[in-house]
């Protein structure tokens, strides 16, 4: 049998918006993925351990507090740290459009705003996974 | 007087030659649902409001069941308060900001605090790195509300302050910078959030479990009867159950059952019901859907004083008024050609007025996107401006009664909320149900069902799943500079080293005294802001004693 796509959820920070996180999340194992969800308030070294101890393909966080340009690079170095480089890091949420080329530099493969389908990053995840599923 | 008979028989009529003409002229679509998803008829007549007794159900502008409006002249006599909810970065950036809107005519103050203010953790905490100042106003110490109110009379504004977990220490805060401009307490006007129930399920800006939680919003309630009685002691939020996704029912029905779940805590602590219930008030979301808005505004003052006159037996007609603020919705706006968003603004403030509301937050266009600029603050504000005196919609007293869909719309807006309120009392009340998950999971399934409408464009959002265009990134958004954070932490060390150490000790070793047996925690907390106890050794304190809330994950 096929190994589902492995994803976690996550919502770095201090934000408590997770509506959208919440609405990926229930999309994303809807299109038959197995989704893990962390719940609020997770330190970039808590989403790492979450990542790996679950073994996951993608690393999906939401931040709509603005911190997104401190957390979100923060989990792919504290990633690399740990040798792991075959993981998607991809994020979402209120970020304006100027702050997405740094974002993208640092290494977070794509960043999905307001009004996004969740039928784009559910395509999206399927086409860019960095292992084979 | 209407012949009832004749109505039915004419709606009958009506009817039938109407579905006679559909295959010929048939209607947009099958089914016609309001925001909420509830099934809209094609034509409301006498038929759907017969069973209304006027007197019983609608009653008089001022007089119970209120569902005309609190007060008997309403906007005859003043407009609602126009309370723009600002703050970011430091507390001399606000302090800048809310000058500027009393310069432009806002009628009250309403304070957004940075997320580690809001979650107790001072700006130099490894947790508040990268939020310092981000979606609010960084306060640590009194040293800092002190600076945010600078030249503000406190005895001449009202102050809205949206804090939960720590609304007793920044209360005090308040108190005490009003000391030093020499307005005493028993001259304050304004309200805390310090709603705590739907921070567990909707907004997250949790610190504590839920019983000492309910602990420390009853010693405020006690505080405020006596020594700030003209303060809102607490603001009982739908606004963010309704960000979160829930229908305009749940939103009153949830509200509704933690406002009771507060009254309840309060009357087992010893208060009497009419001594706390004239200060509590309400804070609801105004979406697009401006019939099925105002419904809702109409039926939660119904529900409310029918539970407090009847269940809670309140005497006081003060303790059966719902009284509330609101917010347009921050959910409804949209990132693509944000312009728009100034319509739908101006429609939702529409509908809060026509709902009677006590004073009213309009967002801004750019709110999809970042926080708002000077620009677009000053059109949320003319929005509310236009229709108070442009529009008419303030001229008269709840201009839509009598509506029969409205009225229609009134009744099953309560009917709905009272057999949710009726589940969550057999789950054991709203501590509980939010305890198993239920009140989150009907959030969630709300939530995810009004995502998929908008996917297959069965639901449709102007400029966002149609009439899309190409669109430049937009200019000009507001940025918060990352050295605030370092700034805060400068301040704090050197507020730490100027400060009386031996009386701060001895002042938190007092909290944590009252924290741990069962005085009232406002006199110490109040003697601990005052000798510049930072927020977060305030809370730590109490963390110590009382333990943290562990979230529990629905999906």
């Amino acid at each position: 049998m096929e190994r589902k796509i492995r994803v976690l959820v996550a919502k770095p920070g201090l934000d408590g918006h997770d509506r959208g996180a919440k609405v990926i999340a229930r999309a994303l194992r809807d299109a038959g993925m197995e989704v893990i969800y962390t719940g609020l308030r997770q330190t970039p070294e808590q989403i790492v351990g979450a990542a790996i101890q679950e073994d996951v393909d993608v690393v999906a966080m939401s931040i709509l507090s603005g911190a997104h340009n401190h957390l979100f690079p923060r989990v792919v170095d504290l990633l690399k740290e740990k040798g792991v480089d075959d993981v998607l890091v991809i994020g979402g949420g209120v970020i304006p459009d100027d702050d997405i080329p740094g974002l993208k530099a640092a290494g977070i493969a794509e960043v999905f705003t307001p009004g996004t389908p969740t039928s784009v990053t559910i395509d999206f995840i399927k086409q860019n996974l960095k292992r084979k599923a | 007087m209407n012949d009832m008979d004749a109505v039915k028989r004419g709606a009958e009529a009506y009817e039938a030659g109407v579905e006679k003409s559909l295959a010929r002229f048939p209607e947009r679509k099958k089914d016609f649902v309001t925001g909420s998803k509830a099934p809209v008829a094609r034509l409301y007549t006498p038929v759907d409001t017969a069973k209304i007794d006027y007197l019983r159900d609608v009653g008089f502008p001022g007089e119970y069941p209120f569902t005309r409006g609190v007060q008997n002249t309403m906007y005859r006599g003043r407009f609602w308060t126009m309370r723009q909810y600002a703050g970011f970065s430091t507390a001399e950036e606000s302090n800048k900001r809310y000058k500027f809107l009393l310069e432009q005519g806002t009628t009250g103050l309403s304070v957004a605090f940075d997320l580690p203010t809001q979650i107790g953790y001072d700006s130099d905490h490894a947790l508040s790195q990268g939020e310092v100042g981000k979606v609010g106003v960084a306060i640590d110490s009194l040293a800092d509300m002190e600076i945010l109110f600078d030249g503000i009379p406190l005895d001449k504004v009202s102050t809205s302050m949206t804090i939960n977990a720590p609304a007793s220490v920044l209360l005090a805060m308040y108190i005490a910078v009003a000391e030093k401009q020499g307005v005493g307490a028993d001259k304050l006007n304004g309200t805390i959030q310090n709603d705590i129930l739907k921070e567990y399920v909707a907004r997250g800006t949790y610190i504590f479990p839920p019983e000492p939680s309910m602990r420390l919003i009853t010693d405020i309630f006690a505080y405020c009867s006596k020594d700030v009685p003209n303060w809102n002691t607490i603001s009982i939020s739908g606004y963010h159950i309704r960000e979160a996704g829930s229908t305009a029912s749940q939103e009153v029905a949830f509200t509704i059952a933690d406002g009771i779940a507060y009254v309840e805590a309060a009357v087992k602590a010893g208060l009497d019901v009419d001594d706390f219930a004239p200060r509590l008030s309400f804070f609801f979301n105004a979406h697009n859907d401006l019939f099925e808005e105002v419904a809702k505004f109409r039926a939660a003052r119904r529900v409310w004083a029918k539970l407090m006159k009847e269940r809670f037996g309140a005497k006081n007609p003060k303790s059966w008024m719902l009284r509330f603020h609101t917010q347009t919705g921050g959910s409804t706006l949209t990132a693509q050609q944000p312009d728009n968003n100034i319509v739908r603004v101006a429609i939702q403030t529409l509908a809060a007025v026509l709902g009677g509301t006590q004073s009213l937050h309009t967002n801004s266009k750019d709110e999809a996107l970042a926080l708002p600029t000077e620009d677009s603050v000053r059109i949320a504000l003319r929005t509310q401006q236009i229709v108070a005196y442009e529009s008419g919609a303030a001229e008269t007293v709840d201009p839509l009664a009598g509506s029969y869909y409205v009225e229609s719309l009134t009744e099953r807006i309560q009917a709905e909320a009272e057999s949710y309120i009726a589940k969550i009392d057999s789950l054991g009340g709203a501590v509980k149900a939010i305890e198993k998950g239920y009140v989150q999971q009907e959030i969630q399934d709300a939530a995810y069902a009004y995502q998929m409408d908008v996917e297959s464009g069965e639901r449709v959002v102007v400029g966002m799943n149609k009439f899309q265009i190409k669109e430049a990134a937009p200019k000009g958004l507001l940025k918060v500079d990352p050295i605030v954070g370092e700034q805060q932490a400068a301040k704090l060390k050197a507020l730490r080293a100027k400060r009386d150490q031996a009386k701060v000790d001895a002042a938190l070793a007092a909290v944590k005294a009252a924290a741990a047996g069962s005085d009232n925690l406002m006199p110490p907390i109040l003697a601990a802001v005052k000798a510049y106890a930072t927020l977060g050794e305030i809370c730590d304190v109490m963390r110590g004693v009382f333990g943290e809330y562990q979230q529990k994950v629905i999906l």
